[in-house]
């Protein structure tokens, strides 16, 4: 499977050799990248393009490869087959000291006997660079930490470490900054801001940026381009917008987000649209978004974009319309009222209502009806596990 | 190392050196073999000839015909008739080590839990300086100290003649060349086996644990009994052991501050090496000893239930 | 009443400032003595107060022919017992290879052993290879490296073992060689580990008795000089060398906690 980013300069044509002339390609660019741990494969035959100058994150829960990944391009870890190249260099073998990446580590692995000037200016005086002094104070400039130059890791708080390890990497100009859940030991509040900073920053110095991280929030927010990952594959990449809502797979459907899936037959294919029997109704899905070949499916549809009536009440044309629910649960929480509403055929679905005060609410046990836009429905695979993801979804 | 199958020769470019992967350790974990091997060399070489050879050399010696000497040299004779001459001459001495141990060994637990306790949550922000008072008296010379002890147990001492008032003591009574000054003197010089580990073991116990247990109604001793003491075990036993060994060993403080009423095994030894030249005796005695201190230990472990330990 | 409540709440803590206090009691004995001017040899007992036993340490050439030699050997077999097992303990750490748990138990064997037992196994070597007339300088120190080694190997694991491993990732991923690498961040890190595991060594060495006794032959350390002389009447000048042992250790913990103190201050 080719995974090719939307934002890509240069789209990679899928039927290019895997191997070979990759100069053509200025950014990092990983071919058939498998890594195996005795039995364990935790990256299986990865194919990846990362444009130059893009925002680009790795989202997936923990165990799926994306860190492995990470840290095969660091050079921290050798793959067990594969390529990796860089601006059409190779580097696939190359020492960690040797390659133009840099990498902030989860732990962000300040060296406690370095004050902060020191730290950030390490990878300067390993290569004996000219004008040290200069650098470090603009890099310090930078996160804004120049008063804190002659303290010592231990001394700062923990987003000021997060900025330390952040300068420390970016003074050396790498072709690729790698960070590893960079902002996983922040509070809630400092994560949110410090997303907004980091983003800023990598927008200021223009350099590509890899994010590895399980919270999709934190991907969303600040990469170009999300690939989700799960089991050591890509299971899909592209614009957090697009991914948000056109998953392809079960997994990304719970995993970004979370998803109503009802079981479905396909009645008809058309040119634009496909007809599902989901239950006994029937309910349209734009071919676009239809992502198996089998005529056994999941009809597919984000709790927001369902809207809940009284039944008999015409909700929003033209719409698919689900009757026969019956209100099961009710959760008031300000923005949005979340419903739980027990479908005839025995599942609950979820609806999460704005309350823009146009909609009156509803009580637990009334009959109500479902309905939603035939656009915002997809429709998966059937052979897929319902519940995958579900369970791994940060912050859910 | 890591399989290179299906891996296409890395196209070298210039700066960026693409080398053949097995050159390139992970740099995380263990790495195998090789110069493991060098490092450790040398310290386990030592370890091999000055611990390993000398105990099977104590072994042999245990063995050698006891009509041995220096001139006439020493025979394998495989006697094991030295163990049973070993046991039978010198039994109040083993059993006596065994039990001074012991008892120091029981008194260190009470002073030094007192001690720890008192550092690992009354001491504050002063927890630091006590830990440090607690060693420094030991830095100064083992034997010093106990020649100190000597002096203040003395008979004209104030020690003894404040007791001898109180009327603990008889008008005639005395500490010195008494089983309760070698005791106290072994309490003495273990303490810090003792305080060490407890403290290490207690300091990690989560105050809030003891306030739960009084808000689930616990009186506090009950609290104690019931949260600290069992969560402190793994201190205690180590505490026991790196005090009990070295005491049921020790004979400075047997000869220092009692009489020969109160010798321990060490001192036997030594002087069955050393005085008597009759090795095959000395080895014999220490390797009853050991022997005993072993199955000791072991049986006390299983019984602690923490085997882990070891 | 207040008194006895204040009490009740600090019962713990006192009592265990008793305790210490106990500790400290040989001490105070020790500095005291130091400038005792003894009526007679034998008695040892306060009578006068004199400085001529600081002015004059070395009045007994033995006892300071026995320092001189315990200081040698204990400066000896630190070095080596920290050079070994400083290796040893990078290899247990950082390396994997056949026989790991073997080589753990082998390191704690000679901590958890009896002294007697292992001076005596030691003894029992030297007569079996014809050692026995050559007891000496050399075989003092053979046998205090073989305990320090230990302690060392200890001490300095548990340095290496708490460091975290991305440092050293850290450091290769801005440019630092493998060599760079340990000497700019592991040794470093490390020192203090290293550093601590040879004042251990060195005070381990200087005290010990039991084996030393067994192994010396006609070679006098200090601790063997006060064995001697507990027997015939102990010159006051080894409560001085007691008074300036304890004052160096209590200096060099001061020194190390103003180190951590100025770290801590600077962290506020």
């Amino acid at each position: 499977m080719s995974q090719v980013a939307d934002t890509s300069a240069t789209p990679l044509d899928p039927g290019a050799p895997a191997r070979g002339d990759h100069t053509a390609y200025d950014g990092l660019r990983l071919r058939a990248l498998t890594k195996s741990f005795g039995g364990f494969t935790a990256v299986r035959s990865l194919d990846l393009d990362v444009p130059r100058g893009s925002f680009f994150a790795l989202l997936g829960p923990s165990g799926c490869g994306k860190t492995t990944t990470l840290r095969m391009v660091a050079g921290l870890e050798t793959p067990t087959s594969g390529t990796i190249t860089l601006a059409g260099q190779d580097i696939t073998y190359a020492k960690p000291y040797r390659r133009p990446v840099n990498t902030v580590f989860q732990s962000y692995a300040l060296f406690p006997h370095l004050d902060i000037f020191e730290n950030v200016a390490f990878g300067l005086r390993r290569r004996r660079q000219k004008d040290v002094d200069r650098r470090v104070q603009e890099m310090l400039e930078l996160v804004e930490l120049t008063s804190q130059a002659r303290k010592r890791p231990a001394q700062l708080s923990g987003g000021q470490q997060q900025r330390v390890a952040l300068a420390r990497a970016l003074i050396n100009n790498p072709e690729v900054l790698l960070l590893d859940e960079p902002l996983g030991a922040l509070d809630l509040k400092l994560r949110r801001s410090m997303q907004i900073e980091v983003k800023r920053i990598q927008v200021e110095v223009g350099r590509t940026f890899v994010h590895v991280t399980h919270d999709q929030e934190e991907a969303m927010t600040m990469a170009d381009t999300v690939a989700v990952m799960n089991g050591g594959v890509i299971e899909q990449m592209g614009a957090p917008a697009e991914l948000y809502e056109n998953p392809r797979s079960t997994f990304v459907a719970n995993f970004l987000g979370q998803s109503n899936l009802v079981e479905g037959r396909v009645l008809r294919r058309a040119a634009d649209v496909t007809t599902v029997d989901m239950q006994g109704i029937e309910v349209s899905v734009p071919t676009a978004r239809v992502h198996t070949d089998s005529d056994a499916g999941w009809v597919g549809i984000r709790p927001e974009k369902v809207l809940v009536g009284p039944p008999g009440e015409e909700l929003d044309a033209p719409g698919n319309t689900i009757p026969g629910g019956v209100v099961s649960d009710v959760s008031f929480v300000g923005v949005s009222t979340q419903y739980l509403v027990r479908m005839p055929w025995g599942q609950e679905l979820q609806v999460f209502s704005q309350n823009t005060g146009r909609t009156r609410l509803f009580t637990q046990g009334e009959p109500v009806e479902l309905s939603w836009r035939p656009e915002y429905a997809f429709l998966l695979d059937r052979g897929q596990d319902v519940a995958a993801g579900s369970a791994e979804r940060a912050g859910a | 190392m890591t399989s290179t199958a299906g891996v296409a020769p890395p196209v070298d470019v210039p700066g960026l050196p693409a080398e053949p992967p097995g050159e390139l350790p992970p740099p995380t974990g263990r790495r195998r073999g090789g110069i493991g091997y060098l490092l450790l060399l040398p310290g386990l070489l030592w370890l091999a000839l000055f611990f390993v050879v000398p105990f099977y050399s104590l072994v042999a010696t245990s063995l050698y015909d006891p009509a041995g000497s220096d001139f006439r040299g020493y025979e394998m004779t495989w006697a094991v008739g030295n163990y049973v001459d070993a046991l039978q001459e010198y039994w109040r001495p083993l059993l006596r080590s065994l039990w001074y141990g012991g008892l120091a060994t029981v008194f260190c637990l009470v002073l030094g839990y007192v001690l720890a306790y008192a550092i690992a949550f009354k001491a504050g922000r002063w927890k630091n300086l006590m830990l440090v008072l607690v060693v420094a008296p030991f830095f100064t010379s083992f034997l010093v100290r106990t020649l100190s002890w000597k002096l203040i147990l003395a008979d004209d001492g104030w020690v003894v003649n404040t007791l001898q008032v109180l009327q603990v003591l008889g008008d005639d009574g005395r500490l010195l060349a008494t089983p309760v000054a070698v005791v106290a003197g072994l309490t003495y010089n273990f303490l810090p086996f003792m305080v060490l580990p407890l403290y290490a073991s207690l300091e990690k116990i989560d105050p809030r644990l003891v306030e739960a247990s009084s808000d689930l109604y616990a009186h506090p001793a009950v609290g104690f009994f019931k949260v600290t003491w069992p969560l402190s075990l793994p201190g205690v036993v180590s505490g026991t052991l790196l005090t009990f060994i070295p005491a049921a060993g020790d004979y400075i403080n047997a000869e220092l501050l009692g009489s020969p009423n109160q010798r321990m095994v060490g001192g036997v030894i030594q002087s069955l090496f050393t005085d008597a030249n009759d090795y095959p005796a000395a080895a014999a005695l220490s390797m009853v000893l050991m022997v005993l201190i072993v199955v000791m230990v072991l049986v006390y472990v299983r019984r602690a239930g923490t085997e882990e330990l070891l | 009443m207040n008194g006895l409540r204040w009490l009740r709440e600090h019962l713990v803590l006192v009592l265990g400032l008793l305790v210490l206090a106990y500790t400290f009691v040989p001490i105070a004995v020790v500095v005291l003595m130091s400038f005792n001017a003894p009526a007679s040899r034998n008695v040892y007992a306060f009578d006068a107060f004199t400085l001529d036993n600081w002015a004059n340490p070395c009045a007994d050439p033995g006892m300071c022919d026995a320092l001189t030699r315990s200081v040698q050997i204990g400066l000896l077999a630190t070095l080596v017992a920290t050079v070994l097992g400083t290796l040893a303990a990078f290899a247990l750490v950082r390396h994997d290879f056949a026989g790991r748990s073997a080589t753990n138990l082998l390191v704690f064997l000679p901590m958890a052993a009896p002294e007697i037992v292992l001076g005596s196994s030691l003894l029992a070597l030297f007569v079996a290879t014809g050692f026995s007339g050559r007891l000496g300088f050399w075989t003092i120190f053979v046998a205090h490296v073989m305990f320090c080694l230990s302690f060392v190997v200890v001490a300095v694991r548990a340095r290496l073992a708490g460091m975290d491993d991305h440092l050293e990732q850290a450091a290769m991923d801005l440019y630092a060689t493998p060599l760079q690498t340990f000497w700019r961040v592991t040794f470093p890190l490390v020192f203090p580990g290293i550093l601590g595991a040879a004042l251990l060594s060195f005070s381990l060495s200087f005290d010990d008795f039991i084996i030393t006794n067994l192994n010396a032959g006609t070679t006098t350390t200090f601790p063997m000089y006060v064995w001697g002389v507990a027997q015939r009447g102990v010159p006051m000048q080894v409560n001085v060398v007691g008074t300036v042992m304890f004052l160096v250790s209590v200096a060099i913990v001061v020194v190390g906690e103003l180190g951590n103190r100025r770290r801590l201050a600077a962290r506020a």
